[in-house]
């Protein structure tokens, strides 16, 4: 691959050199206060250029739009309080909004498994029936997906964020250390490298039980492997750099080597292995919460209500189905378009259509 | 190195692997707060001899260690103990179970590779056209696709609407029977859909790669017809990477058949494992952890040491 080339300009080298006008010199008072000023322009970053590629890849810019859009979606489905345990702002509305037309848990027993009818999509006012049906219990799937997105997401976001704060700095330690403590460290990645992704997901649930943050611990449980792994080889290449040596014999500590001029070099793997990921720990959150051993039967988090209605799908009932699944698949597929254009921007040769961090 | 020595260094390195696999299934019960033995009875309350006589039945009263090596050898030799919800033998409950997953596991292999290697070799000998973009785009989706949802949707449509096969699978008819294979054809390609989509990327990018190399030229100059080319020459150096990963496949062939077995009610050990950590009978599930784990183990061994059988240089 050719090496990447600084965009061209007409000036000679990196230093522009501005506010010098001979005619100035010439002609100026011998005693002027004015004192010549120089200012370098810095190269640009390897972001940058990252960046530059980003937005030229419109399936990327596709895919981080659909991901947004989601996310307002959950964020804006119903309003957000305040919980009561807050002293003195308790139960204070911060998010008034309500695009959801009513509370995912809102029961119409009568109304049970309506489908979506065209008849119902042209009413005015908006019919709550009328654009998904309705579930087993008569609740708007509409609302119920898109209020959904805040546990499917929230679950994404926070179990990929904890993951990297574990695994980023066990994989530094092992790579930065190597020895024993680099043997110990990857022996307990790779012994947990044997099982697959659910099925060590299935064993943690086993042991800590069902719910919110034992589902996000079980996700992180199996998701920090991938940091730990890529962050140890960067860092193995990284550290043999002479400015790794350099900034040894000026006396700077371990921490502050690793902190300050190893990780920013060894980033762009991780970044985009932590992108891939979101779609991944999502895609195994609704997996759990399909099979029984995530979230709780009533909650509207997009794997339990397919679970909840699977007998009716293989009724015929459609609508119950289809629409929580495709909200699944479209967040997956975005964030996978999303994190193929941060690999293809940071790494521009290659071919490699997205496996979405599956192993 | 030879083979055989290499074989053998491989091998010696999964030892501690295994090990390690063990000793997470044996401590992952251990971890559980609360005794043991309250899982066994129940939390019923019991007077101290008959604690003391259940504790030692099931070896509780001898330290850790013991119980670990214990443990270790008799699951070597194949016995898990008793299940806790049937009291059956953890061996018996297992080996009914495991046929049914094997053979869905691999008729999904198999749709997986008839449809994936075909499908990449034309994706790469036109590349850059049609076929190759909706090769792209099928890959794409089959990536992103829930396993579970896939099955749902066919069940809908094939058993609901077309009403070409049963909603639940017949198991009455026994396992190799005509309506039981035919039933396993629709988990199969559940589970065979991700791989399929993986495999024909990675068939199509290694072909591409081999496609450009020198030796190909030197074949098509001396004038081999396009066919001897390709199928002499290029698709075998470029199958070395496809059948390695192909062997992998088989841990996600695994992890999708936990989801899967439970969309279509299937009777494999998928859907025991997930019915026994809800009754947290961890006889069971200790057992099915580990048997996937040293599954998978193996899987890799044996896609290594065919990497190195079909490509010499990785020996060294």
């Amino acid at each position: 691959m050719a090496p990447t080339t600084p965009e061209r300009t007409t000036e000679r080298g990196r230093i522009r050199i501005s506010g010098f006008d001979p005619d100035v010199v010439a002609s100026r008072e011998p005693l002027s206060s004015w004192t010549p000023e120089l200012e370098a322009t810095e190269g640009k970053g390897r972001l940058e250029y990252a960046w530059e590629r980003f937005k030229r890849n419109r399936l990327a810019l596709f895919g981080t739009g659909v991901i947004v859009f989601m996310v307002l979606l959950a964020v804006f489905a119903r309003p957000i309080e305040l919980p009561d345990s807050l002293p003195v702002l308790a139960g204070q509305v911060i998010q008034p909004f309500s695009l959801a037309p009513v509370s995912p848990g809102t029961q119409d027993l009568i109304n049970a498994h309506n489908p979506p009818t065209l008849e119902n999509l042209a009413a005015w006012p908006p019919s709550p029936l009328g654009i998904f049906g309705t579930d087993w219990a008569g609740r708007d799937l509409f609302s119920r997906v898109i209020y959904g997105g805040r546990w499917s997401l929230s679950i994404g976001f926070i179990a990929v964020a904890v993951a990297l704060f574990i695994g980023i700095p066990l994989g530094s330690i092992a790579g930065y250390y190597g020895g024993k403590i680099d043997e110990a460290i990857m022996r307990v990645v790779d012994m947990l490298y044997a099982f697959p992704f659910i099925v060590l997901a299935i064993a943690v649930i086993a042991i800590l039980g069902r719910g919110y943050w034992e589902l996000v611990l079980a996700l992180v449980a199996v998701g920090w492997l991938p940091y730990a792994r890529i962050i140890r080889g960067e860092i193995l290449s990284v550290k043999e750099n002479e400015y790794v040596a350099a900034a040894k014999a000026l006396g700077a500590t371990d921490r502050m080597i690793i902190i300050r001029h190893i990780l920013p070099n060894a980033m762009a793997p991780v970044i985009v292995q932590a992108t891939l990921s979101v779609g991944t720990i999502v895609l195994a959150a609704a997996a759990l919460g399909f099979i029984g051993l995530g979230l709780s039967p009533a909650s509207a988090e997009w794997g339990v209500m397919l679970n909840v209605e699977q007998d009716s799908i293989a009724r015929g009932r459609w609508w119950a189905g289809v629409f929580p699944g495709l909200a699944i698949f479209t967040f997956v597929m975005a964030i996978n378009l999303l994190g193929d254009g941060v690999r293809d921007a940071f790494d521009p040769q290659g071919d490699r259509t997205g496996s979405g961090g599956m192993r | 190195m030879s083979l055989q020595r290499f074989v053998l260094k491989r091998g010696l390195l999964t030892i501690p692997l295994l090990l390690g696999v063990t000793l997470f299934t044996f401590g992952m019960v251990h971890a559980i707060p609360g005794d043991p033995i309250d899982f066994i009875t129940l939390f019923a309350e019991l007077d101290a001899e008959t604690e003391a006589e259940i504790r030692a039945q099931y070896g509780l009263d001898k330290p850790v260690y013991i119980q670990y090596i214990d443990w270790v050898l008799n699951a070597a030799q194949g016995d898990f103990g008793k299940s806790i919800v049937t009291r059956r033998p953890v061996a018996t409950e297992i080996l009914n179970r495991l046929p049914y997953t094997l053979l869905m596991g691999s008729m999904a292999f198999a749709i997986a590779i008839i449809t994936a290697i075909p499908s990449g070799i034309v994706a790469a000998y036109y590349r850059n056209t049609t076929v190759d973009q909706i090769s792209r785009v099928f890959a794409l989706i089959g990536v992103a696709l829930p396993n579970f949802w896939l099955g749902l949707i066919l069940i809908l449509v094939f058993a609901s609407w077309l009403n070409l096969f049963p909603v639940l699978p017949p198991t009455d008819r026994g396992l190799l029977s005509q309506d039981m294979i035919i039933y396993t054809l629709l988990p199969a390609i559940t589970i065979g859909t991700g791989s399929t989509a993986l495999l024909m990327r990675l068939m199509r990018s290694s072909m591409v790669e081999e496609l450009d190399k020198d030796y190909v030229r030197t074949a098509r100059a001396k004038g081999l017809p396009e066919r001897t080319v390709v199928q002499k020459h290029v698709l075998r150096n470029s199958l070395i990477s496809v059948v390695t990963v192909a062997a992998i496949q088989i841990a996600f062939i695994i992890s999708g058949s936990v989801v899967v077995e439970i969309v279509f009610s299937y009777p494999g050990i998928g859907r025991l494992l997930v019915d026994r950590v809800g009754n947290r009978d961890f006889p069971v599930i200790q057992a099915l952890v580990l048997i996937i784990g040293v599954a998978v183990i193996l899987a890799n061994l044996l896609a290594d040491v065919l990497y190195a059988y079909l490509d010499p240089r990785i020996r060294y």
